[in-house]
């Protein structure tokens, strides 16, 4: 995709990057939370 | 329910006679109603059963169906946040009741969006074939499918304690915290874009209803309706169900109502304070003298103003049967702001007589989908452990 | 009150994220699209136009649409205000003067209805699996091979204009006028521009059409309105109208503004991966804090409960010591007294013996 002419073009592209990211964040913010808490001391 | 129409109705072939209850034949024939207009919806096209037309293509199935159903089963996501991730552990009992008409709202949402759409089962295609990415139904959709997949899988302890499988109620219960996130997340989502749906639309839906705030309007009410509609259901369901609560959920009770009156309370005034600022940003305070004017602060001060002084008034005074009626009064205003949005605030330039009203049959299928909602709300409850913790998990979930 | 506390911060997390989208989180606010070049329209000239419904005719013919009761050369239809609908892709109106007003000697305006093949168009943007196409010669295209019917697409078009067949159980379509697409691709005029006999339509890029149409109205000022609706309009249409009434007078809006379709939802739209991002810590935060809270309330609660006991217990055993003394003292009191009456009597046994 060289040029976007219309906004309807380029949101179509953005959007689209964005949600994959969005999907990417979520299973990386999970499993980043599994590292963090991994070693606290059980109560 | 009543022995004695079970009887009177009472059929003499019929071995089990209390089949035959008032509220099993008045369901019965909603249900067979029901599926008479279905087969002529999928058989001769929506213009067969609905009075949709080119100006108004959402009918009452979107107006309430989808979208006050969407904000009614909200309870889900606001009571499994406030136990799990606030840590209010007083109003445990309340979760397994409000997860299970949150799965069934949204289960329900899905089997009316089938008799709208003109090619249901192209459904999957916004996730196989294209994407709109620009399209905000596009992300109400994710949304709301994932959202129904976290909400069986939070439903899914109670069928499994009641089936006896330890190991996979186990491990559901251990996802607990991250589906609650997760719930909240895409609730807040889908919840807010089902608003900004209609920001595409300046020009079709009135200034007093259209605002660039129409996102957080829908999400902060969703809130409300979510807090009311547990209070509502836990008060059918003391009414028709308490020999199936247990001794932890009737004495919770009253502290459910109490906490979600004044949570509520507090919230309706934080929405009462930002449509008073939707108003003033766009500088539509002439508008209020107007006709639409004057239905909209009905919605204001009849449905916002005065159920937030209603449950303020009855959680000072401990008033559960005041905090009762006004859970009811609220959810009915949510519903009817939704209903405004979709169906009477849009298209408020169109003459009267090209507005649209529904078909009796499309009220006939709304009707049906709650009545079937119901029954199988009923069905799990008195077999589940859903108002009662099961004997052998008494672990706490 | 805590509790509350922690509530309303979330909500205000909430709250501020509405405010961001209700201003510019705007992705493209900073950019500038120009639409695809050389791209061709269609002008409407309103003061030709006599209302012949010979481009309906036209249409219908072309995409082989089904016949309507009444034949295209009934011009009692125009007594009805129509709009497109799943059978008619154009309309023609009739616009009479406004009764009451003094003006009803005025001769009645005459405007063809369809598709404006927006530069942005609103159906696009709202469609979630991408059913319209905006083409790079202009007209905007549907795929009926994905659309599910969802018709979102009729709530977003500011000019009311795609249809449905409701009456379709199994295939049922939007229908709207596609610029006749195919013709042009194959270097043919659209159906109606062929048939109109006034030049009321005229076919070509839209740059030039604007010229065309700004010449015409500087060359007949006192009979044409200084301006071209549909040059900005939503952010610009393809099929554009110049005329010699207000547009108001020929049944057109004048209050869509300018802003493109796709804009109007781009801030909500920006504000659904900050959600993503941000909520799941916010959260994590609030779960991890209130975890704490209970963990030191129970801390505190077994330290208490320690304490207490403790302290019963010192209490228990200071009584039970002081018991077991006065006891002995007791005990030590009698013993004395009893050796004491012991010694006498053997002192008194003695001294009688």
């Amino acid at each position: 995709m060289d040029v976007f002419y219309t906004l309807q073009d380029f949101m179509t592209y953005t959007k689209g990057v964005t949600y994959l990211l969005m999907a990417a964040i979520l299973l990386g913010m999970a499993g980043f939370w599994c590292f963090l808490t991994d070693r606290d001391e059980d109560e | 329910m009543s022995q004695e129409a079970a009887v009177a109705g009472k059929a003499p072939f019929t071995p089990d006679r209390s089949l035959f209850t008032r509220f099993n034949v008045i369901a019965g024939i909603i249900v067979i109603i029901g599926l008479v207009i279905t087969i002529l919806r999928f058989s001769g096209g929506l213009a067969t059963v609905t009075n949709l037309d080119d100006n108004y293509p959402w009918g009452i199935w979107i107006g309430f169906d989808l979208m006050a159903g969407v904000a009614l089963a909200a309870g889900g996501f606001v009571t499994s946040a406030a136990v799990y991730v606030f840590g209010m552990k007083r109003y445990h009992s309340a979760v397994r009741p409000a997860i299970l008409t949150g799965f069934l709202g949204y289960a329900l949402v899905v089997v009316a969006l089938h008799y709208d759409v003109g090619r249901p089962w192209r459904l999957p295609y916004p996730f196989i074939m294209q994407q709109g990415t620009t399209s905000l139904l596009f992300e109400v959709a994710a949304c709301v499918a994932l959202y129904l997949t976290v909400l069986f899988v939070e439903f899914s302890s109670a069928p499994l304690e009641w089936l006896g499988l330890k190991k996979a109620r186990n491990i559901v219960v251990r996802l607990t915290i991250l589906l609650t996130i997760f719930g909240v997340v895409l609730s807040t989502l889908h919840q807010s874009s089902l608003g900004a749906l209609f920001l595409i639309a300046p020009s079709k839906l009135h200034p007093l209803w259209y605002s660039g705030y129409l996102p957080v309007f829908f999400f902060i009410s969703s809130i409300i309706a979510g807090l009311s509609m547990v209070i509502f259901e836990s008060t059918l369901s003391h009414r028709y169900f308490a020999h199936k609560m247990d001794e932890t959920h009737l004495r919770e009770k009253e502290g459910v109502a109490l906490g979600f009156g004044k949570a509520a309370s507090l919230v309706l005034a934080g929405y009462f304070a930002i449509k008073v600022i939707g108003i003033s940003v766009d500088n539509n305070w002439h508008l209020l003298g107007t006709c639409y004017g004057a239905w909209f602060l009905v919605e204001l001060l009849g449905f916002v103003a005065l159920p937030c002084f209603l449950y303020a008034v009855g959680v000072r005074d401990k008033n559960l049967t005041l905090i009762k009626w006004t859970s009811g009064l609220t959810v009915f205003g949510v519903a009817l702001n939704r209903l405004n949005v979709c169906l009477i605030a849009f298209n408020w330039h169109l003459p009267s007589d090209e507005k649209y009203f529904p078909h009796w049959m499309e009220i006939g299928i709304s009707v049906f989908v709650v009545t079937l909602g119901i029954i199988v709300f009923r069905f799990i409850v008195t077999r589940m452990p859903i108002l009662y913790e099961h004997p052998d998990y008494k672990d706490g979930h | 009150m805590s509790i509350s506390r922690r509530k309303f911060l979330g909500w205000l997390g909430a709250a501020g994220m509405g405010t961001a989208m209700g201003s510019s989180a705007d992705a493209a606010s900073n950019k500038h699209f120009t639409g695809y070049p050389g791209s061709m329209g269609v002008l409407h000239d309103i003061n030709r136009c006599v209302g012949c419904r010979s481009c309906e005719a036209a249409c219908n013919k072309v995409n082989e649409l089904q016949s309507p009761d009444q034949v295209f050369t009934d011009l009692s239809v125009l007594d009805k205000k129509r709009r497109t609908t799943s059978d008619a892709y154009t309309v023609v109106n009739r616009y009479d003067p406004a009764t009451g007003t003094g003006r009803e000697k005025e001769e009645p305006v005459f405007r063809k209805i369809q598709c404006n093949h927006c530069l942005e168009p609103a159906c696009a943007s709202a469609c979630f699996v991408r059913a319209f196409t905006k083409t790079k010669e202009g007209a905007v295209t549907y795929d009926a091979s994905v659309c599910v019917g969802c018709r979102y697409c009729m709530i977003a078009c500011p000019f009311n204009i795609p249809a449905y067949e409701y009456d379709e159980a199994f295939t049922p379509r939007v229908m709207k006028c596609t610029m006749c697409h195919p013709r042009i691709m194959k270097g043919q005029i659209p159906g109606c521009v062929e048939s109109c006999p006034k030049e009321a339509l005229t076919f070509g890029k839209r740059d030039d059409l604007i010229k065309i149409a700004n010449e015409r109205i500087q060359k007949y000022p006192d009979s044409y309105v200084d301006h071209i609706y549909g040059e900005h309009e939503m952010g610009g249409t393809n099929w554009l109208y110049i005329s010699d009434v207000p547009f108001e007078r020929a049944g057109m809006r004048e209050d869509l503004g300018i802003t493109p379709a796709p804009q109007l939802t781009s801030g909500a739209l920006a504000g659904v991966p900050i959600v993503v991002g941000l909520w799941p810590v916010l959260l994590t935060g609030i779960y991890a804090m209130s975890k704490r809270k209970e963990k030191i309330a129970q801390e505190e609660e077994a330290q208490a409960v320690a304490q207490a006991v403790a302290g019963t217990e010192a209490e228990a055993e200071k009584k039970l010591s002081a018991a077991l003394a006065k006891a002995a003292k007791d005990k030590e009191t009698v013993v004395k007294k009893e050796v004491k009456k012991a010694l006498e009597e053997a002192a008194k046994a003695k001294e009688e013996s």
